[in-house]
């Protein structure tokens, strides 16, 4: 980069802002790294829930398996879409994810 | 129906068709074709020899006992799946980029190839491996015990099973684990296997679980209602145990010898993982979809007090639907023969590398002379710890008496395996992790393990109660359960609790206060920052390897033939004609993570080093290396000294070289001249004799003019000879002065009278008397010399009309200078420098002078001290004589 600057000084200076692309694969990214510390907060949830203390009152088992099973489908839903984007952004530009990090 | 004789033979074909899956899947690899068996599905299906028979049968049996409690050592891997983009993706390239053989020689590699780290984690792996092994036997057993009741002969025994479900596994693990040697290259047929096993439990246990819904229930929204209604209807779960579990399972899926293994030494490719991110997940919910509503159906239909961990067996058999069970079987069973085989093979490739091994190899003295066949003796060592691992499985069942539930087994294990946690975490995320960090690390957490959870398992026989009520010797603090005296927590949790927090604390507390070798950083370096370089450390210097040496060894671990084919290989891209090629540390690398497939990282470190003599990267080596290069500077600037000192010489020598080629060719040239300086004279002496000889007519007139010819002649030639003499006397310095006192003006007064004595011509000489009064000290005869002959050249050449030599003395500071000063035309100046060489003469050869009279009066000033010189723009000739008034030894 630093080559190009120097033989090129008016104007390879790279642009302070990613293009847009390279912006959204960041983010892209980002909700990858979060995702799990998101499934384990939804994991995490049922245990705010009242325990069993009489036969009337607490959460019924159905629904205790239906909030799981949901959050689960959801993780893997959205881990599914992540790999997807994940696979078509590495084959579209390997060549560009590298200089890419240099930039700020 | 179904009896104990038709289940052993289901068994048999089972297992014979995995071997034809597996020896096809090897075959298909082999030819190069069967690109689907390096596909991510068939690699997320390998991940799932995660599900054992314990999840198996014992999910359906924790879910009755405790609700969803069970749904965590599902939610656990998928947390670390969902984290694959930082964390296993890490995992897999280092493991890829280090060709790693297993966890304990990741662990070993990451910490400077240290094998004592490699033994622990290796021990740790195979004491933690041992609960789970005796889990499979329990719970094959288990399920055999429930056909043997429907079996009317009643032949089956619990105790014979047992041991022969355990030798069958170990005979089956042999079979399939150890057929080739390389654990690093991709086991095709083993994974190919499994990954057809786990299609099959996940089949069979969603057959059950759809047979239940929809065959028991009748349906959906009829199940819904009866889980409610059931006894484990309502949301009860400890938040303790929830969050322990999940972090356990999610920590054990890594460190788990056997998820390692099909994780991070069977990947093909980086890429699998990013499918298997969200297609593991998938089986792990697929699995545990129908967990809960068997339990509650079992619970429902089946007598009080039958066991819930064989619900997935006995809710079929109990409707009659014969076919279904045994399709629950072979599930059950495919589940612990895959977890098995992949254990096995885990566990033999730790033992035999990290200590089996080394041992061998220490008993073997001597370099890389080995004897005997490596081959041979890695795959025994594997054989065997097969075998020993499985006994030990068998003797824990035995020891435990196979009352415990399933569930409370395997977490037994996890919490184990997952004291490596801190030192891999540590390892792949934190440089400063030492060797030291680590070992105390695992040491601390093993002994907690142990203490607070392995031994009050194994009952009373091992560990007596009144260790558990009061404390070892009575100390209450130490009690094994309750440590610290803090009472009334679950032992599990107490025990993840302990062990893993004073595990981290140690290892980290350790890693700050220890240095680690610069093996260690190096190795540390290339672990935690793997993505920027995922090259392994060079490090041998090849200068002492033998080729031959190295090949003769490779060939005992790999082979005779890849032994072979590798050192082809490099030979050739060496560029070298041998079928050996140079020990390049670039090869030797090679050669190391080669061997390393099969013998692990340390063991091959060590292998190589005692044939290359000399570790790889050793602080001695550095500071040798670092004094060699300070020779070699100091050595260099030697030669650089030498090297001017040299050329310093070698000019002088040019000089003195151009300066003896200068005196050579004055010499001839000085001979050339005097022999033309004698010849001349010689010439006419002869011609004029030879007249006087021959001619007999002639007057005596003319006799004595030609006499007198004659004699002029010899008294010149005896002049020249006599200044010839005198001037190599004075050239050689072998003169003697005859040093006496008088004053300039007697010495002056003495050369004019001798020059001017019996000459015809007019020179006028002005004198300045009264500045002539100097005191000399010197060689009066020779300096008078030099002035008879300052004043003949006068007479002889001055060119004026009437020549007036004018002589002038003056004292400048001590010394004495005189000028002889004439009126002519003087010496032109390109003549000038000339005047005082030998043989020069000025102006032809008017006045018959040899030309040595000024060369003779230059050597004798020099004799006695002062010098003569030309003075230019005087009018007419000048010249200058300058000497000290006293003659000082010093000059000479």
């Amino acid at each position: 980069m630093s080559e190009s600057e120097d033989r090129k000084p008016q104007r390879a200076r790279p642009s302070l802002f990613l293009e847009r692309q390279s912006y959204r694969r960041r983010r892209l990214m980002d909700a990858a790294r979060l995702l799990p510390i998101l499934g384990a907060a939804l994991i995490a949830l049922p245990l705010l829930w009242p325990n069993q203390t009489s036969p009337e009152d607490g959460v019924p088992l159905s629904s205790a398996m239906l909030y799981i099973f949901a959050c689960w489908v959801l993780l893997i839903a959205v881990s599914l879409v992540f790999g997807f984007a994940a696979r078509r952004m590495s084959a579209r530009d390997d060549s560009e994810a590298e200089s890419d990090r240099w930039l700020p | 129906m179904a009896t104990l004789n038709v289940l052993i033979l289901v068994c048999l074909g089972y297992v014979v068709l995995l071997f034809g899956v597996a020896f096809a899947a090897d075959r298909m690899a082999a030819a190069g074709r069967g690109a689907w068996l390096r596909s991510p599905l068939i690699y997320t299906l390998s991940l799932s020899i995660y599900c054992t028979a314990w999840t198996f049968y014992g999910a359906v049996g924790n879910a009755a006992r405790s609700g969803l409690e069970f749904v965590t050592i599902y939610l656990g891997p998928t947390l670390v799946m969902l984290s694959w983009w930082w964390g296993l993706r890490k995992l897999v390239r280092v493991g890829r980029s280090q060709r790693v053989t297993s966890i304990a020689d990741l662990i070993s590699s990451r910490y400077g190839k240290s094998n004592t780290l490699a033994i622990c984690v290796t021990i740790l792996a195979v004491l933690g491996g041992t609960p789970y092994i005796a889990l499979q036997l329990q719970s094959i057993t288990l399920s055999f015990s429930i056909f043997a009741e429907a079996d009317p002969s009643g032949l089956y025994r619990e105790g014979s099973s047992v041991f022969w479900v355990a030798a069958g596994l170990a005979m089956f693990a042999i079979l399939f684990g150890t057929r080739n040697l390389d654990a690093n290259e991709r086991h095709h047929g083993v994974v190919t296997a499994i990954a057809l096993e786990s299609v099959v439990k996940l089949f069979a246990l969603i057959a059950v679980g759809i047979f239940v819904v929809w065959g028991v229930a009748g349906g959906i929204g009829p199940m819904m209602e009866r889980i409610d209604a059931s006894e484990i209807g309502q949301w009860n779960v400890d938040a303790g145990r929830w969050t322990t579990f999940i972090f356990l399972s999610a920590a054990a899926f890594i460190c788990l010898p056997r998820m390692f293994q099909v994780m991070v030494v069977e990947n093909a490719d980086e890429g699998h993982l990013r499918t298997a991110a969200w297609a593991f997940p998938l089986y792990l919910l697929l699995m545990s979809l129908f967990v809960v509503p068997i339990a509650v159906v079992g619970l429902d239909l089946l007598p009080e007090g039958s066991n819930p961990d064989l619900f997935v067996l006995t809710v079929p058999l109990s409707q009659g639907n014969d076919w279904l069970a045994m399709l629950s079987f072979i599930g059950g069973f495919s589940s612990a023969t895959s977890m098995v085989i992949v254990t096995a093979m885990a566990l033999s490739t730790m033992v035999s590398n990290h200590l089996v091994m080394p041992i061998w190899l220490s008993t073997q003295e001597g370099s890389g002379s080995v004897s005997g066949d490596v081959r041979n003796v890695v795959l025994v060592a594997r054989r065997v710890s097969i075998a020993v691992i499985m006994a030990m499985g068998y003797y824990y069942y035995r020891l435990s008496g196979g009352g415990a539930a399933l569930a409370s087994i395997g977490l037994v294990a996890f919490a184990g395996i997952s004291q490596i946690l801190p030192a891999l975490v540590g390892g792949l995320f934190w440089r400063g992790a030492t060797r030291t960090g680590a070992l105390v690390g695992l040491t601390v957490g093993f002994v907690l393990w142990i203490y607070t959870l392995l031994l009050p398992g194994m009952g009373g026989a091992i560990m007596p109660d009144t260790v558990l009520q009061n404390g070892p010797f009575g100390w209450g603090w130490l009690r094994p359960q309750a440590l610290f005296g803090i009472e009334g927590m679950d032992p599990m949790v107490h025990t993840v609790m302990w062990s893993l927090s004073l595990n981290t604390f140690a290892f980290c507390a350790a890693s700050l206060l220890s240095f680690p070798s610069p093996l260690e950083r190096l190795q540390g370096a290339q672990f935690v920052n793997v993505f920027d370089h995922s090259v392994a450390p060079r490090g041998w210097s090849g200068s002492v390897a033998q080729s031959e040496d190295l090949m003769i060894m490779t060939q005992r671990i790999l082979g005779a033939g890849p032994a072979q084919e590798f050192f082809q290989a490099e030979a050739h891209a060496q560029g070298g004609r041998t079928s050996l090629p140079e020990p390049t540390p670039g090869f030797l690398e090679r050669l190391e993570r080669e061997l390393s497939g099969s013998v692990g990282a340390a063991t091959a470190h060590a292998m190589i080093g005692q044939i290359v003599g000399g570790s790889s990267v050793s602080v001695e080596d550095l500071l040798a290396v670092a004094d060699e290069s300070a020779q070699m500077l100091e050595y260099s600037s030697q030669l650089e000294a030498k090297s001017a000192e040299l050329s310093r010489t070698a000019r002088q020598l040019r000089e003195a070289n151009t300066k003896l080629t200068q005196i050579s060719e004055q010499k001839d040239s000085f001979l050339s001249q005097v022999s033309h300086e004698l010849r001349t004279p010689m010439t006419s002496i002869r011609a004029f004799s030879e007249i006087m000889r021959d001619s007999d007519g002639l007057t005596p007139e003319e006799q004595t003019r030609y006499a007198a010819i004659i004699h002029d002649e010899a008294l010149r030639l005896t002049r020249l000879l006599d200044d010839l003499l005198d001037l190599s006397v004075l050239e050689s310095g072998r003169v003697n002065l005859n040093m006496s006192g008088e004053s300039l003006s007697a010495v002056l007064d003495r050369a004019v009278s001798s020059a001017l004595a019996g000459s015809r011509s007019t020179l006028t000489v002005r004198r300045a008397r009264q500045s002539e009064r100097i005191p000399l000290h010197t060689d009066l005869d020779r300096l008078g010399q030099v002035f008879i002959n300052l004043i003949s050249n006068a007479q002889k050449y001055c060119d004026a009309e009437d020549p007036v030599l004018t002589i002038s003395a003056h004292d400048v500071g001590g010394q004495v200078v005189i000028d002889f000063t004439d009126n002519g035309s003087g010496i032109p100046p390109e003549a000038q420098s000339m005047v005082f060489e030998k043989f020069a003469r000025v102006g032809g050869d008017k006045a018959g002078g040899a030309g040595l009279g000024l060369a003779i009066c230059r050597e004798i000033m020099q004799r006695l001290g002062g010098e003569i010189t030309y003075l230019p723009g005087q009018g007419g000739a000048a010249f200058r004589v300058r000497l000290p008034m006293a003659y000082q030894q010093a000059a000479q």
